[in-house]
């Protein structure tokens, strides 16, 4: 039987609990959305009211999306963050799961140090990676090309290690079934381990896919033809040296986070999973 | 169908030696069973054989083609591993297909040949199904099924039945049996259950340390065991035993056990004064009212110190004096535990090992 004296008492204790995890996570909430409540209502806002702090435009106005979509060059930068980000993302979803698996399901000399040695790429900072890319990209003529802008991603330290270590929880037993079944080691990754991995893979190609979309520094040292830029060097674009179009750079991050937004609804069970499963990112 | 042959196979893991100099011959369509302690070799062994360990030194060879250097899929053989390995994102019938589609037959012959090994296995409404949603013993018949569809020179199972229950394994096995009476090919099985050993094998190997103790028949090992590790592996309850001197003593034959106890032998082909350890059987222990035993026979007398009554027998563990004695009853009396009995045992069916070798005397 239930004791009911029991219960109330501890609803009684868990409740003060309750009510600062909630407030918590209230305040936590409008921290996070405040900014893109903001940028949303900026970009319905005109020149002159954008510096009011308020929430609802006097007059608002479409001018901003018009202009954006009309006179800049906005469709060709989301086209071509689309293409860098989604290039990127099929490299690093092959080549990291492929480098993984051969870590985690072949025994061979210097297996370990090959891994140290992808895992302290890690520890190094993208700034001080950015000269010696620079160099590189001048010498092979890559500077304002796709190619330039997504090499330096198309094989991560970090999805190695995430796919390296999912591979490694595969029993190999599957692996000894399928290479008696007369496959080779190649099929077997791709029939068998693949497969099975498809959760890491998806939290995987999730975090690289936004962190493409948003990548900022690289893509702007590497371009200098506005045909050739991402969506944030292209929204960075809209600031003048002696202006700043808020209203319009609101509009363009209004606009650019549509498709990570859609990102985000479709595949928002993957994206919880990934975290929970990569532990590392968010 | 094939012989198989291995010769002198060693295997170093490091500076440790998991099997030492096993020598076999496997006759076509032979059924021969590795049994085993954990970490015996046998396993290991089996690996070697199926291409998924290499060879420190010695010969493999199947059909009479050495294989130490051939790549798995290249030996014909298939494999049941013991947590079945079956492919997780698959469902049955392409788990079983899997290993044909490798080998790019027709269409229409993988069908067929998956369809008559599922008939065989009683898989026909479970080919749609995936792993996750299949009983233990489904999962176990499909790979089986995916073994058999190959149509392979050698089956290779490795503890297949290690995690059915005893009800489902007691059946899995005789299933086993028939589909070897069926296919008759020629298989290699390890497990480290000494029944399914008995009940399946043509020939058992019996390994302990990574070498062959014995190579033999169900009977021969259960009879003429050749070392006290199989005597004391085969069976159950396991052979008890009595370790002392032979010796003389008032014109008859006995064993001065270490712990003082006299066992009177009647007569024994053991030289006097050998140390040896007595074996015998629970199973062929009589209860007996007396002490003196008929002709041919010896008496070993014990207290009970368990009782263990298995409805068709009764189990009865025993201090003899020298050790612990385990003795098996098939009658309507109960016992407790403290009363004194007597058992009587046919001399022909005792077993003497040295005592320092542990080697059949």
């Amino acid at each position: 039987m239930i004791d009911v004296n029991a219960t109330m008492a501890r609803l009684e204790r868990a409740r003060p609990g309750t009510v600062i995890l909630w407030t918590l996570l209230f305040l936590g909430g409008v921290v996070m959305i405040t900014p893109i409540v903001f940028m949303a209502a900026t970009s319905f806002k005109t020149g002159q009211e954008v510096y009011e702090l308020s929430i609802i435009p006097d007059k608002p106005t479409l001018a901003n999306y018009v202009f954006i979509l009309q006179e800049s060059k906005f469709m060709r930068w989301m086209l071509n963050s689309l293409w860098v980000a989604t290039f990127s993302t099929a490299s690093v979803l092959f080549f990291d799961s492929l480098v993984g698996y051969t870590l985690a399901k072949f025994d061979f000399r210097g297996r370990h140090i090959v891994f140290i040695a992808i895992l302290s790429t890690l520890m190094i900072p993208t700034e001080m990676l950015i000269i010696p890319w620079y160099m590189m990209s001048r010498s092979f003529g890559w500077i304002d090309t796709y190619w330039g802008i997504a090499f330096p991603g198309l094989m991560t330290g970090f999805g190695t290690f995430l796919m390296r270590q999912f591979f490694m929880s595969l029993p190999d037993e599957l692996i000894e079934a399928a290479r008696i079944d007369g496959w080779s080691e190649f099929a077997i990754w791709w029939r068998i381990a693949m497969p099975l991995v498809i959760p890491a893979l998806s939290a995987l190609a999730i975090f690289h896919f936004l962190g493409n979309w948003t990548a900022f520094i690289w893509p702007l040292i590497v371009t200098n033809d506005p045909d050739i830029y991402t969506i944030p060097v292209g929204i960075a674009s809209f600031n003048g040296e002696f202006q700043m179009d808020w209203e319009i750079v609101m509009t363009a991050s209004c606009l650019a986070t549509l498709p990570t937004l859609l990102v985000f609804l479709l595949l928002q069970k993957f994206i919880i999973r990934g975290i929970m499963l990569a532990g590392l990112k968010g | 169908m094939a012989e198989v042959t291995l010769d002198g196979v060693r295997k170093l893991f490091g500076s440790v030696t998991a099997v030492e100099d096993f020598t076999l011959s496997i006759g076509n369509g032979e059924f021969v069973v590795f049994v085993g302690p954990s970490g015996c070799g046998k396993s290991t062994t089996l690996r070697m054989l199926a291409g998924l360990e290499d060879v420190s030194s010695g010969s493999i060879s199947i059909d009479g083609r050495a294989v130490n250097n051939i790549h798995p899929k290249d030996r014909d053989i298939a494999m049941v591993f013991q947590n079945y390995a079956l492919y997780p994102h698959l469902n049955v019938y392409d788990n079983m297909s899997f290993g044909l589609r490798a080998k790019r037959l027709p269409r229409s012959e993988i069908e067929s040949r998956t369809h008559d090994a599922a008939e065989i296995l009683g898989l026909g409404d479970l080919l749609k199904r995936r792993p996750g949603e299949l009983s233990g013993g489904q999962k176990q018949r499909v790979a089986m099924g995916r073994a058999i569809v190959r149509q392979p020179k050698v089956f290779l199972f490795d503890e297949p039945l290690s995690n059915l229950d005893a009800k489902l394994r007691h059946k899995m096995r005789a299933e086993m049996k028939l589909l070897h009476q069926r296919v008759q090919t020629t298989t290699v099985y390890v497990t480290h259950d000494q029944v399914e050993a008995m009940t399946l094998a043509d020939r058992i190997v019996i390994m302990n340390e990574g070498r062959i103790e014995q190579v033999g028949t169900p009977d021969e090992v259960y009879k003429q065991p050749a070392s006290q590790f199989v005597a004391s592996f085969i069976g159950s309850p396991a052979m008890n035993f009595a370790t002392g001197m032979i010796s003389n003593s008032s014109r008859q034959t006995i064993l001065e056990t270490h712990s003082g106890v006299d066992i009177g032998l009647a007569s024994s082909h053991v030289v006097q004064g050998r140390q040896v350890h007595l074996g015998f059987r629970p199973e062929h222990m009589q209860l007996a009212d007396v002490a003196k035993p008929p002709k041919g026979h010896i008496s070993i007398s014990g207290d009970i110190t368990v009782v263990e009554p298995m409805g068709h027998e009764t189990v009865l563990t025993c201090d003899g004096g020298f050790g612990e004695i385990v003795g098996k009853y098939e009658g309507d009396k109960h016992f407790r535990p403290g009363e004194s009995v007597y058992f009587h045992i046919r001399t022909d069916r005792l077993h003497y090992f040295d005592l320092e070798t542990g080697i059949r005397i």
